[in-house]
């Protein structure tokens, strides 16, 4: 069949960064999300203003723009970090801001603001009512965001949530351009060298589009699960 | 800011040179370019491949089906480096005028650009005609109107309204998807940063100040399509408005 020329087990351990790169900026993009979400209805004036400004600019900006700010402007702050230990502490400190931390970095913070929106939404769809009983039994602003809030909104906010995962997923092929072996560098580098551009690019394009037709089913099979007990319109 | 501080400042600073300014004009023309073709040829192509896509027959929705799946499901910068790496190996094409073309990196990068957003734009279309009110398809088919006329009319305006949201959202995309072009050694707003910054080592001015042109570039454009969508929608504005 497929002839991979010995990239097969780079191409798979490629494959595993991917993954890997992808869940934990989910996770991020999530808690930032909520934290965003909660930020945005809160009463306060500056959480809102902060939030707000948090999503903007994040729309705004390119997110590969936004990945070699982090990755190269990062590794200058932590060189100008190290420095400063080193003359004050005597110390040496240094880490190299490897790409990986920086991709999850990136993609999480973007993917965040994405997700403030769709948890803003979610939020606001849970009835009032709902809000009103929890306090008539005397539940607590936490315990009411908890028990009740929560729950009540991931049902809405889980379209949402698939689609950015799906953006999010093909994001992720970008940290390849600041130097992560992933799936995508590995098949660069294998095309080069061979000479093969359409026998490493296209398996790729077919591992990315697997996980994205799987992703689809899953969240259809989640969307099932958490809209159980409600009644359909039409 | 006292405006001395300021003048201190630019005249200390080596970066924000008349020249590294001109790489980053000729970038954001390079950019807007690129973007700008990218969108107009998708929209083109997207309109027909959207009713082609609502067809009945299986045998002609379905390939399209299949172009919008395999291209939405797929990594752009994938699609780029298939098209940019793959067409000097079609066998032949270097003896042909399509070498000349293609050998710049502007070209490959239109081509996957355009193929990727004609198929988001394929399926924003498809999904506002599909959601078009029965009764406004019944009342033109009473008042005895062909396909083609109904089409034209009726069913191809209404759906405008009803995608120039998520249209909009797409240009803000493909605009900051560009960015991907500065891989493929074209000097967009993001290879002019990469350029200025590989040259002084200075990420935060190199990629603020280009971070800075992208939100202004989107800011124009979401101000530009809310001019469209209120114009497009002015007859649901309150009377006397």
């Amino acid at each position: 069949m497929f002839d991979l020329k010995g990239y097969g087990p780079e191409l798979l351990s490629g494959a595993v960064v991917t993954i890997e790169l992808a869940f934990l900026s989910l996770a991020l993009a999530l808690v930032l999300g909520l934290i965003g979400a909660a930020a945005k209805l809160s009463n306060s004036r500056v959480a809102v203003g902060v939030a707000t400004t948090y999503t903007t600019l994040i729309r705004g900006v390119p997110d590969l723009v936004m990945m070699l700010l982090f990755y190269y402007g990062g590794q200058v702050c932590v060189n100008m970090l190290s420095d400063y230990i080193w003359d004050t502490y005597e110390v040496d400190f240094f880490f190299q801001f490897n790409p990986f931390i920086s991709g999850v970095i990136t993609i999480g913070l973007i993917f965040g603001a994405y997700m403030t929106e769709t948890f803003r939404g979610a939020f606001l769809a849970v009835e009032t009512g709902q809000i009103e009983a929890a306090r008539a039994y005397g539940f607590s602003t936490w315990h009411t965001f908890r028990r009740v809030m929560v729950p009540q909104m991931l049902r809405h906010a889980l379209p949402g949530i698939g689609n950015n995962w799906q953006v999010l997923l093909k994001t992720t092929a970008l940290v390849s351009i600041i130097g992560l072996t992933d799936m995508v560098r590995v098949a660069e580098e294998a095309a080069k060298a061979e000479r093969m551009p359409f026998h490493f690019f296209i398996p790729v394009a077919f591992v990315y589009l697997a996980l994205t037709a799987g992703s689809e089913l899953f969240i259809k099979w989640l969307d099932k699960r958490a809209n159980a007990g409600v009644i359909q319109e039409s | 800011m006292p405006p001395d501080f300021i003048a201190a400042w630019l005249n200390r600073n080596e970066i924000f040179t008349a020249m590294t300014i001109m790489e980053y004009w000729d970038g954001m023309v390079t950019t807007v370019q690129l973007v700008f073709l990218c969108l107009i040829i998708g929209l083109a192509f997207a309109v027909p491949l959207a009713i082609l896509r609502t067809v009945k027959n299986p045998f002609v929705s379905g390939p399209v089906w299949l172009y919008t799946y395999i291209f939405r499901g797929t990594p752009l910068l994938i699609q780029l480096y298939i098209i940019y790496y793959g067409v000097a190996q079609i066998p032949g094409i270097q003896e042909t005028f399509w070498w000349e073309i293609f050998r710049e990196p502007f070209y490959p990068a239109l081509l996957a650009f355009t193929l990727n957003t004609c198929a988001y734009t394929t399926e924003i279309i498809r999904g506002a005609i599909i959601s078009t009110p029965h009764g406004e398809i019944e009342a033109a088919k009473a008042y005895g109107m062909n396909w083609f006329m109904r089409m034209r009319r009726i069913v191809l305006p209404s759906a405008a309204r009803r995608a120039v949201q998520a249209y909009s959202n797409e240009v803000i995309f493909m605009l900051h998807s560009s960015a991907i072009a500065s891989v493929v050694t074209i000097v967009d707003l993001t290879g002019a940063a990469r350029n200025i910054y590989s040259r002084f080592y200075a990420p935060f001015d190199a990629f603020i100040f280009v971070a800075l042109c992208y939100m202004v570039l989107t800011f124009i454009l979401v101000f530009v399509f809310r001019k469209i969508e209120n114009h497009l929608l002015r007859h649901q504005r309150p009377a006397g408005s």
